[in-house]
């Protein structure tokens, strides 16, 4: 009995589908000016890519930096404009966007069962915008950086820095629209534009997930914009509003910027539990265990994102009492995370379980966001905060959440649908090692940070005391070997598009939309509109549907 | 959330697949019905307004905290703000909604010159709103009550108006703030006012050659939508940044 | 933590603290900080295992090679319910535990000494009552519940000791505090931790923990000549208060004796406390808040005086209230009456006093 689910065409007669949205169309202005949302989510994936390497040398600069305990690499300012650049780029230009906009983009509409998103020109637009934001980022970089940290404590950043505070806010504020344009296009077409026969409980965990990031992004992202307005008015015209000696208050914009900046994450993880959703399912050829409550506990989250922000101003001189009630409501957003572990879990009882690559990560996902989402609850903890906050600890938690979890469960996507938008597959044993080394890697980065944060290492620190030193030449040994671990996809991804074997259309034996017609699609995505009459997830359907059919490629 | 499925009556079902043109022509490709398109612009505007309410949300915060502790500076602030000119924008921008009620109207009517008539008023309007909000600001710039531009707070400590309580020094202060606030809140109004302005102009040009008469009115439709929010967002501005314990 | 035997937990700790993953528990509510610390970890490896055992037990047994074909489940509301209320009840235990470790640490008891910080860009600038003053140390005598205020002259900064499990942020506008009480005589790292600019990791500096009666000698030998109230007093003249706060029936403004920690009634009938942060904003913004009777007719002293000078002036005033005097005095004898520590420092751990919070059997 094979271990593998691979159900690959007769590699010596297999061609790729002659039609496809690859080459329906050719030139730069079918790609520049296209509606398709496929191709823009190709171009996403290009550029979200290169913003990626950007952030991850900055984060190699700083592990490089952190080897020692005295700022010898390179100055204290630079430093500070390095882990500030780190953090801008990886959270605006890479987390936020990573998912919804290559992967959600590329399978939302396939996943309704429509031919397009709602607004493909605004698709477009978003896509410009963000790539303008990341240019007007890159230009206030190189211009000579910014050095506010990715947070722009104010006065810091509107009164006592003389970097380029102002650009880097504008080029967010581009990027921001980007998001706001992408949750619009999403909330619209999972509502109105799905197949006859698509009820809401026939979508894919994928859909709903997205469905709940885009809650976050519509609502959320605006209050950023308008925050990222007041810090530039206060740089520039000193308007007063977080000038106390104006009668302005600076925890005002604490407040603001953390009511977008919490759920936000909720955007960084919940496009990342969609795809997780998926690849289990698939690789444990069953049923998602309480797709209810995964579909319901996705939505929780969105929804009681929104009411725990000020859990990152707990030492901040706020009110005990508020304290308190923002402490209780974070205990209780971690909940749903919790039941989506557990659901996770169960979907594996009873299953028939392989190990590609997608599954590799997700188990990767499954581990490393357990241990990040408990080690909030410590930061939930009111008392414990105290200790552990602005430390270390903080950078090891949501570098597990967001790196451990949502750029796993990323990967773990790529590789999925790969086959799907290419018509190949990647290199099944060399992708393996890339995702342990991935593994590997990220905890030896990581975990000695919890380490150093309980010890009180601060954040932000170019220089510190000898005594951290040896946790820091572990965490700094741990990066490098996690930096192999991401080069190996940017150079096996491109690689398979010339050499890896035909993939025909459902490579995977999985049950959703997209995997019933050819890969790569063809721009219209469907000949005729399908009519969806089973259930999410269903093999037994699959499997009836292979039996009765021939399956032919090219 | 309707669990139903999305796809309309049979009778109403185009002939299914791409490159059979028997279809409106402004219905895109990738909506299978008329009516799916309409209602999917629709849905997609209301769903930017709501980014719009908390975009404008994060101001109104602002303010709410600001004038609960400044209270008096506040109520110095408005007061400096002249209230005629403040009604008749009122009045103007509710004009306005109505003229693109009636352009709303006259689209689905079929009747272009109506349409095209109640465009131009409409931006007629818009500009007569923004021509006394210029006016206001210049008075302010006058009055030397722009923060950083000459801020005095004469008129707070030795007030002119008989009915004016005088503040102290360090409350006086604290109306920049209040018209920190006011420039802000203004102005953002204001340049949503100027893109509706635009979109009107390309609206009025498209409906010069027929666009919206033929039944296809739904970028009239939901741009009057996005005129009337605008137009919302003032009917709030007005009492909270003129009516603040107005003197008699 | 009375089930854990003070020897084992003595062992633990410094097991721990030699590996250096591990700060020394040097204040009172270390102990409680690390108790729980302990029992999150114990929640998160719990956790993991669960998940971990479920995902490999799983992933093994039901690999397609063993096990074919799948079985369909839909799911199970029992099970549902089982794991939302039992990781909600702990999530919920970790809640109550949590808030009252942190009401311990921001809520001073009544007689702790006062010792003032003032963060600026980029050094703490320490200011004991008495009238010494530190640049990015502190110097305080254990066993003795000390309160810090704390406030920024420009930017936010953080007020760390990991030592003690205490944090803070120092912002500009406003004071904060924060309470510890010192147990063990040593040297520990005090840090900025809130980002503040180019030399935010070289704004920190060292507490030094002293036995009662070298602390007394430290403070006898460091001060700078006149005690806060004392530079207070001469800025209140300086800067013309008594002309309105002359104390006399006549006086446009209140009088300040006794003033301090009083509740006063304001014009708009709500009350307030003469706290240190309201003698503050007084100063800075006197027409915000008006005591019924009054007129806002009191100038602003904004940009006139400084953080240290506010402080100055917060202590003289605080000076001319009978209680506070009083408690100052008991402080002070307090340590007088300590005994001298025995030669060769022996102090580790001991102390003259038990130990608080370390667990009795």
């Amino acid at each position: 009995m094979s271990a593998t689910i691979v159900s690959l065409p007769d590699q010596a007669t297999a061609t790729l589908p002659r039609k496809s949205f690859l080459n329906q169309e050719y030139g730069l202005k079918s790609w520049l000016l296209t509606g398709d949302h496929k191709r823009i989510a190709i171009l996403y994936l290009v550029s979200i890519t290169f913003f990626f390497v950007i952030g991850g040398i900055l984060a190699g600069l700083i592990r490089l930096e952190l080897l020692t305990p005295t700022a010898d690499l390179m100055a204290t300012d630079t430093y500070n404009k390095v882990f500030s650049m780190h953090g801008i780029i990886m959270v605006f230009l890479f987390l936020v966007p990573s998912v919804p906009a290559t992967i959600g983009n590329f399978l939302i509409p396939l996943m309704v069962g429509a031919r397009d998103l709602a607004f493909p020109k605004i698709n477009l637009l978003s896509w410009y915008l963000y790539v303008a934001g990341g240019l007007v980022i890159l230009g206030a970089m190189i211009l000579g950086g910014v050095d506010t940290g990715w947070t722009f404590t104010t006065p810091l950043s509107t009164h006592y820095l003389n970097t380029h505070v102002v650009t880097a806010a504008m080029g967010i504020f581009l990027a921001g629209f980007s998001s706001i344009f992408t949750g619009l296009n999403f909330i619209v077409t999972i509502h109105r534009m799905r197949c006859p026969g698509m009820t809401w409980f026939r979508l894919p965990l994928f859909a709903w997930g997205h469905y709940a990031t885009s809650i976050i992004m519509i609502l959320g992202t605006p209050v950023l914009a308008i925050t990222l307005v007041l810090v530039a008015l206060e740089a520039t015209l000193n308007i007063g509003v977080f000038d106390p000696t104006k009668g302005g208050d600076p925890l005002l914009f604490q407040h603001l910027f953390w009511f977008y900046s919490h759920p936000a994450v909720y955007i960084m993880i919940l496009p990342g539990m969609a795809v997780i959703s998926e690849v289990i399912s698939t690789f444990s050829r069953k049923r998602v265990f309480g797709y209810t409550a995964v579909a319901f506990s996705s939505v929780a989250i969105a929804v009681f994102g929104f009411f725990v922000w000020e859990h990152h101003m707990f030492i901040m001189g706020v009110s005990q009492y508020s304290a308190l009630v923002f402490s209780l409501l974070t205990m209780l957003v971690a909940v749903p995370s919790a039941i989506k572990i557990f659901n996770w879990s169960a979907t594996l009882y009873q299953g028939s379980i392989t190990f590609e690559t997608p599954m590799l990560y997700a188990f990767g996902f499954l581990g490393l966001f357990t241990i990040g989402g408990l080690t909030g609850i410590f930061l939930a903890t009111l008392g414990m905060d105290v200790h552990l906050t602005e430390t270390y600890f903080i950078v090891a938690h949501f570098h597990f959440v967001m790196v451990g979890g949502m750029l796993m469960a990323y990967l773990a996507g790529v590789h999925f649908w790969w086959p799907k938008m290419t018509g190949r597959m990647y290199p099944e044993g060399i992708s393996k090692v890339s995702a342990i080394v991935t593994f590997i890697g990220f905890i030896v980065t990581f975990f000695p940070q919890f380490l150093l944060g309980y010890l009180g290492m601060p954040r932000r620190y170019a220089a510190y005391p000898a005594d951290f030193q040896v946790l820091n030449v572990f965490s700094t040994a741990g990066a490098s070997i996690l930096g192999i671990g991401y080069l190996l996809p940017m150079l096996y991804l491109p690689w398979s598009l010339k050499y890896g074997k035909i993939a025909g259309d459902n490579p995977w034996q999985a049950t959703g939309l997209e995997w019933q017609i050819q890969s790569p699609p063809l721009t219209e995505n469907f000949v005729e509109i399908p009519i969806m009459d089973h259930e999410a997830y269903d093999y037994e359907w699959l499997a009836n549907k292979i039996e009765h059919e021939v399956q032919t490629v090219g | 959330m309707d669990s139903q499925t999305i796809a309309t009556a049979p009778e109403e079902q185009l002939p299914g697949g791409v490159g059979r043109h028997e279809h409106p022509s402004f219905l895109r490709h990738h909506f299978e019905t008329v009516g799916q398109q309409r209602e999917a612009a629709s849905f997609g505007m209301w769903v930017f307004l709501l980014t719009e309410v908390m975009f404008f949300g994060g101001m109104f915060c602002a303010y709410l905290i600001f004038r609960n502790w400044y209270h008096p500076a506040f109520v110095a602030g408005s007061n400096t703000l002249d209230i005629t000119l403040g009604t008749t924008n009122t009045a103007v921008l509710i004009c306005s909604s109505f003229t693109m009620a009636m352009a709303v109207f006259s689209a689905e009517m079929r009747r272009k010159g109506a349409l095209m008539l109640f465009l131009v008023l409409t931006i007629f309007l818009g500009l007569v709103f923004l021509g006394i909000k210029g006016v206001e600001w210049h008075q302010k710039y006058v009055d030397h009550h722009i923060p950083g531009m000459g801020f005095s707070i004469q008129e707070f400590v030795h007030p002119t108006n008989p009915k004016a309580v005088a503040l102290a020094p360090d409350m006086a202060e604290k109306t920049q703030i209040y018209f920190s606030l006011y420039f802000l809140m203004t102005g953002m109004h204001a340049l949503h006012m100027v893109i509706g302005v635009s979109l009107l102009f390309f609206l009025l040009w498209r409906a010069s050659r027929g666009a919206y008469t033929e039944g296809h009115i739904m970028p009239i439709e939901n741009f009057g939508l996005y005129w009337h929010f605008v137009d919302i967002i003032w009917i709030f501005l007005f009492p909270l940044l003129y009516l603040i314990s107005r003197y008699q | 933590m009375s089930h854990i035997s003070p020897v084992l937990w003595e062992f633990l700790v410094n097991w721990l603290k030699h590996f250096a993953i591990f700060p020394p528990e040097a204040s009172t509510i270390a102990p409680y900080a690390d108790a729980l610390y302990f029992a999150l970890i114990g929640m998160t490896i719990t956790g993991l295992i669960l998940v971990g055992c479920m995902v490999l037990f799983f992933s093994i047994r039901y690999s397609k090679t063993r096990h074919p074909e799948a079985v369909q489940i839909e799911g199970s509301t029992l099970l549902e319910a089982t794991w939302t209320l039992i990781p909600l009840g702990i999530f919920l235990v970790f809640f109550v535990w949590g808030a009252l470790l942190y009401f311990r640490i921001y809520n001073p008891p009544p007689n702790s000494m006062n010792i003032y910080v003032v963060g600026k860009q980029w050094m703490w600038k320490v200011e004991h009552p008495g009238g010494q003053h530190e640049i990015d140390t502190l110097h305080i005598p254990a066993g003795v519940p000390i309160q810090v205020t704390l406030i920024s002259q420009d930017v936010f900064h953080s007020f760390s000791i990991p030592a003690f499990r205490v944090k803070r942020e120092a912002i500009p506008g406003r004071y904060t505090t924060v309470y510890f009480e010192a147990t063990t005589p040593g040297k520990y790292h005090l840090f900025c931790t809130q980002y503040c600019g180019t030399d935010h990791s070289g704004m920190g500096g060292w507490v030094y923990v002293l036995p009662r009666d070298q602390y007394k000698k430290w403070a006898a030998g460091n001060t700078s000549g006149a005690s806060l109230a004392q530079n207070g007093e001469r800025l209140f003249a300086v800067m013309g208060c008594n002309a309105c706060h002359a104390g006399n029936s006549q006086a446009r403004g209140p009088n300040l004796y006794g003033l301090y920690n009083s509740r006063i009634r304001m014009t708009d009938g709500s009350t307030m406390i003469a706290n240190e942060a309201y003698l503050r904003e007084k100063i800075l913004n006197p027409s915000l808040h008006v005591p019924a009777g009054y007129v806002p007719i009191m100038p602003t002293y904004q940009g006139q005086i400084s953080e240290d000078g506010l402080i100055d002036l917060v202590e003289y005033i605080k000076s001319l209230d009978s209680n506070y005097r009083l408690t100052q005095m008991m402080n002070k004898s307090e340590l007088d009456s300590a005994q001298p520590a025995p030669i060769g420092g022996a102090n580790q751990g001991a102390g003259a006093a038990p130990l608080p919070g370390v667990p009795k059997p």
